[in-house]
């Protein structure tokens, strides 16, 4: 049993990691009262950027550094759409995701089969070694403790700082913020660079640590299970890290199936992700009071100021 | 420094309603010609390669009406539900099941000569796009749940479903264990209008699906209560149009659409099931439901263009190496120059005193 | 000593349209400064000009005798300069203190600014609970919040949007105590309204706007409200006519209807009673926020209630949706005209197949098109729709004549009972004179008419009958010849003193 504990624990930790630093970008978007359907694009972006730097014999540092200001840089493409010309977002957020998946393929195409440099698992002195819980909560590379850092700084940001309170406003009621004197639409700006950049750093961890090899739509639709998180997290951080546990798990569950030698065929299990993803929304959506209560009000719609 | 804004116009302009998307397509192609400089690519030859030499002989334009035909059909689907503000993203899913259940009702007569078996097969496109749309459109109305990712999430499995098929149950068993199923009898597939090309009989279906889709936005009842209720859901409540009903149309229409394009490509070119049976034609319909600016001969005038993008990849693909993946660059950067210029329709550019 | 503030010249143009043309106006220190003028007229754009959500494009602001050009909000705050916003500016999922804090510059200790709120609350008479959600608070109580924010800034101008439309009258007593106080002390006050007795009794001076420009600048106590009211609108204005009632057979009754709220924002109904025959106009005074959004889509049949509870004719309806309701004579007018009573993008023909449909217009599933322009054509010559015809959006029409066209619409159906919610709501005076003589012509043709509305004067006007809603809770409807102004407004704050 134990050989099944720690590879699962491992790999649900490893799995939520890309989530996680989607999700809570996304967070931060939505929460400003912008809804963003590029994620999947924009985390193709990152990996094919981070890949590239990396086949190049870049550290990952630098690599990263890329992915972060590549998926950014499409943030600002639909930032210049969404706020610039107030165009219907789920159009722009979808562009983006076509964009950036055609893009990414392209920027791949000769990457071939080769690897390049990878992110080394963390090794610290004697509590690495300790039995099952050593390497599971101390012998991860570094980007998933940086992920679980993030959470919490969101969560820290949102509740316990004025400029997070500032962006809940702007996403409740941007008319009134701009009445008392903010400048929405910059806010939501650096929201979304912030959401875009996160995205970025999603796709280059999966193409740096969770699978150090290009292959052709390698999210594999975990942007969009990320947008789907934000929704069952109610738009809470700590929530949001719950949730991406709890899908990779489902995403290494392919492991008990194996060993458990049970006759699921291979499909049905790659499925089992999307499936849950439907599930858990359609909990978190069937009261349709706990859902108004806590979804950014002005979610979606566009802002037009005054001139 | 000169600051420029947008003033709402009094009208929405209709010159700009024609205007916009054509400005769309040369903003298009002149993004295009710096990006595929930096991707290391001659930019007019790559062009020309794309969007003339796919129409310069007979067997290209059967090719491009071809592909058109999906597109245009599912887009008219899509346009419905969007009128509604029926966020449809999920058609690749409903063409994919469309397609499984024509070509099991296929195989499943496979043996003899049967008139009416390519009739029931677009019967059973039809009622699994449907199956797979009821899904969401349960979810949304019953439960509240967004269909946009609902929708989507279902077409992954849908794929997984294909894949499992094809190498399970489908699969065909002198295929020599290749993921594919057999090819299907002569009664099972269109054949060509046209000896040598692969054009067949089920575009006319679908330009016959552009009037109808016309009738029922402009002439019926049932499409003015969809416009309200996309237009002003409020509206719609007040006028006592009852949202779940309109709802499930919407979503039932764009799944029965997507599903017959499905057997159309399943019993036309395709001739048989294996894992791949799309590149990506159910995303390239949304783009062209918004280029189409929800018009239906918007629609068909936008599916004869991405066809036109989906040939020029493949004609890029073999002739300059280029990889396939180049169409859906275009398809979003055309995407995103029209949701650029189609804020002319509503605004104009004015400069601040 | 010069002027707190001074306008001169202000235009402000959108395309065609002139908003503001060439305004000027002077407010000096502790001068309680009235802008007056109908719906249309421009106060809200030049209020918007001042606090800097928008910019003139011609004319000059002095702010205490210097030339200043005020860029946006925030410079406006910096100035000294406050408002408090008719539909109010705040958060409602925040506490009182992040709302306040929100605007407040300054170190971020929500300790210390709750007792800052506390302290000015008291001093001023506006006492509120910091720690309180806002979507918790009475609209009276959101007000003082909005007002507490703005002192909090030490204003020197503070500018106040129809403030009493959400008030009982006691609450408007005690809101002008306060803004007397704050004049004393030498803030400078602009008091935007149509109320013309609240202006006589509240503002040393006014500014009359009209069509963009200034027609006058009085003293108030010094003018009639008749005078006022002529310079206001331009003319005289013809009085509504309110013939005697002959009523038939009872149209409408609520028995002992109680619904929970949809959401914790919302307001419980608690066991209404109410009658309503052919031939008369029944009226539910109430400020907003006690309960008539929710009675409302009771009586439309957006919300269906236990059985029996709604009855019309005798037949029991509390369970049908609004299309059945409709196919039995009901016809409704909400509130919001924009968005819910019409299709903002639609044209008015269109706008009028959304409840007409049943008029013979719609055959075998499809439009009948030129019907339906004819009905729609028959609507804007009834009832005066200026409009470009029958293909104007909904969008391009005035307040006024858009109201116009949706009650004209809903009349031409000859409803067995008619609901309307704030029939005047955003009006221009004459176009509201018009639709309260429609609505009296109506009932006296036999349909049973029911008013919602905040306006007492104008249900005092209308009504044969008046109910007040309070909390949810309604009391007996009685005859207007009965009724004072003071009673209403006792019942309106549930008869408790001191009541928001």
């Amino acid at each position: 049993m134990n050989q099944l504990i720690i590879p699962l624990l491992d790999g649900t930790l490893v799995a939520a990691t890309p989530l996680i630093f989607a999700a809570i970008g996304e967070l931060i978007v939505e929460r400003s009262g912008v809804l963003n359907l590029g994620v999947e694009g924009m985390m193709l972006v990152g990996a094919a950027a981070a890949f590239g730097m990396a086949l190049h014999g870049q550290s990952p540092a630098a690599a990263i550094c890329v992915a972060m200001i590549a998926a950014a840089l499409m943030a600002s493409l639909f930032a210049l759409l969404a706020l610039g010309l107030a165009v219907n977002q789920y159009a722009a957020g979808l562009a983006l995701t076509i964009s950036g998946s055609g893009l990414a393929s392209l920027i791949g195409r000769h990457f071939g089969a080769r690897s390049g440099t990878t992110i080394a698992r963390v090794h610290l002195q004697g509590l690495s070694d300790l039995p099952v819980v050593g390497k599971v909560l101390f012998g991860q590379d570094p980007l998933v403790y940086l992920a679980l850092a993030l959470a919490v700084m969101a969560w820290w940001f949102l509740n316990r700082t004025r400029p997070g309170l500032v962006l809940r406003a702007v996403g409740e009621a941007p008319e009134a913020a701009r009445a008392i004197g903010y400048r929405v639409l910059r806010i939501r700006y650096l929201a979304i660079l912030t959401g875009g950049a996160m995205a970025g750093l999603a796709g280059a961890y999966l193409s740096l640590a969770y699978t150090p090899l290009w292959v052709d739509d390698m999210t594999a639709g975990r942007g969009w299970i990320a947008q789907a998180l934000v929704v069952f997290a109610t738009w809470k951080p700590a929530r949001v890290v719950l949730g991406a546990w709890l899908f990779g798990g489902v995403t290494v569950a392919q492991l008990f199936a194996q060993t458990f030698g049970l006759q699921i065929p291979p499909q049905f299990m790659s499925a089992l992700p999307y499936l849950a993803t439907i599930v858990v929304l359609v909990a978190i959506s069937r009261n349709p009071q706990t859902l108004r209560l806590n979804t950014p009000l002005s979610l979606a719609q566009p802002f037009r100021p005054d001139h | 420094m000169i600051r420029l804004y947008l003033e709402r116009r009094a009208v929405p302009s209709r010159v700009m309603g024609f205007v916009a998307p054509a400005l769309a397509v040369l903003a298009m192609v002149l993004c295009a010609i710096p990006m595929l400089r930096l991707a290391g690519l001659a930019p007019l030859a790559t062009l020309r390669v794309f969007f003339i030499e796919p129409l310069s002989s007979a067997n290209g334009v059967s090719e491009w009406l071809l592909k058109a035909n999906p597109l245009v059909l599912m887009g008219l689907g899509l346009m419905i539900g969007y009128r509604a503000n029926v966020w449809n993203i999920g058609a690749e899913g409903m063409y994919t099941v469309g397609a499984i259940c024509a070509a099991w009702m296929a195989l499943r007569f496979a043996d003899g000569v049967h008139h009416w078996l390519l009739a029931a097969m677009m019967l059973a496109g039809m009622l699994g796009g449907m199956l797979w749309a009821a899904i969401p459109a349960f979810l949304k109305t019953r439960l509240n749940t967004s269909e946009i990712l609902v929708s989507l999430m279902l077409t992954y499995v849908a794929q997984l479903l294909l894949s499992w098929l094809v190498n399970g149950p489908m699969q065909d068993p002198q295929g020599l264990n290749y993921p594919q199923t057999a090819l299907f009898s002569e009664s099972a597939t269109f054949s060509p209008l046209i000896a040598g090309m692969r054009l067949n009989a089920s575009v006319f279906i679908t330009l016959g699906a552009v009037p109808l889709a016309w009738l029922l936005l402009q002439r019926s009842f049932l499409g003015f209560q969809l416009k309200v209720s996309g237009a002003a859901p409020s509206a719609a409540r007040y006028a006592g149009f009852a949202q779940g009903r309109l709802t499930w149309i919407a979503l039932l229409i764009g799944g029965a659409t997507a599903g017959l394009a499905g057997m159309f490509e399943a019993a036309g070119p395709l001739g048989q099931l294996s894992p791949v049976i799309s590149p990506g034609y159910g995303f390239a319909a949304i783009i062209v439901a918004f280029i189409g600016r929800l018009r239906p001969v918007g629609v068909l005038l936008g599916g004869l263009l991405l066809s036109l993008l989906y040939l020029g990849g493949e004609a890029a693909q073999m002739s300059m190496n280029v990889p396939a993946a180049m169409s859906r660059s275009f398809q979003g950067l055309l995407l995103l120059c029209l949701l650029a210029t189609d804020v002319l329709v509503d605004f104009r550019i004015r400069l601040r005193p | 000593m010069p002027p707190r503030i001074a306008l001169e010249a202000i235009t402000k143009r959108y395309g065609s349209f002139v908003a503001n043309d060439a305004v000027s106006l002077a407010v000096a220190p502790g001068e309680i400064h009235a802008v007056l003028g109908e719906n249309g007229a421009g106060k809200s754009t030049l209020m918007k000009i001042i606090c800097g959500t928008i910019r003139a494009d011609a004319g000059q602001i002095l702010w205490e005798g210097r030339r200043t050009s005020i860029l946006n909000p925030g410079a406006a705050r910096e100035l000294g300069i406050g408002m408090v916003y008719q539909h109010f500016s705040l958060f409602e999922t925040l506490t009182v203190v992040d709302n306040i804090a929100l605007a407040h510059a300054g170190p971020f200790d929500r300790a210390a600014l709750a007792a800052r709120i506390s302290g000015m609350g008291e001093r001023y008479g506006l006492p509120v609970d910091p720690l309180r959600l806002v979507h918790h608070l009475s609209v009276g109580e959101r007000q003082r919040v909005e007002i507490l924010r703005c002192l909090l800034q030490n204003p020197k101008l503070l500018i106040l949007d129809e403030p009493t439309s959400v008030l009982t009258p006691q609450a408007v007593g005690r809101l002008f105590g306060v803004l007397r106080v704050l004049a004393a002390e030498g803030c400078s006050i602009l008091f935007i309204s149509h109320k013309l007795e609240e202006i006589r009794e509240l503002c040393h001076s006014a500014t009359i706007l009209r069509g963009g420009k200034v027609v006058g600048a009085v003293t108030p106590a010094e003018v009639s409200a008749a005078d006022l009211a002529r310079l206001m609108v331009g003319a005289a204005i013809a009085p509504v006519t309110r013939s005697a009632v002959a009523t038939g057979g009872v149209r409408l009754a609520l028995r002992g209807l109680s619904l929970p709220p949809t959401d914790a924002f919302g307001t419980a109904l608690h066991d209404l009673q109410l009658q309503v025959r052919a031939g008369e106009v029944v009226g539910i005074a109430g400020v907003s926020g006690n309960g008539q959004a929710e009675l409302l889509d009771a009586l439309s049949g957006e919300r269906t209630a236990a059985p029996g509870t709604v009855m019309l004719d005798a037949t029991p309806i509390a369970h049908l949706d609004a299309g059945a309701r409709r196919r039995r004579g009901l016809a409704f007018i909400p509130a919001e005209r924009l968005g819910r009573g019409a299709v903002p993008a639609m044209s008015l023909r269109e706008n009028t197949l959304l409840t007409a449909y049943r008029q013979d217009l719609v055959k075998r599933g499809f439009t009948r098109n030129a019907a339906i322009a004819a009905f729609a054509r028959g609507i804007i010559d009834r009832f005066r729709v200026g409009c470009s015809g029958t293909e104007a959006m909904a969008a391009s029409l005035s307040g006024g004549n858009l109201q116009k066209f949706v009650v004209g619409r809903e009349c031409s159906l000859a409803p067995v009972v008619l609901m309307v919610s704030q029939p005047t709501w955003g009006v221009d005076v004459a176009a509201a004179g018009f639709l309260r003589q429609n609505l009296i012509d109506l009932s006296r043709r036999g349909a049973a008419v029911l008013i919602l509305s905040d306006e007492l004067e104008e249900l005092l006007e209308v009504c044969d009958r008046i109910a007040v809603l309070f909390r949810g809770r309604l009391s007996a409807a009685m005859p207007r010849e009965t009724l004072r102004i003071e009673q209403l407004g006792m019942l309106m704050a549930g008869l408790e003193a001191g009541a928001a």
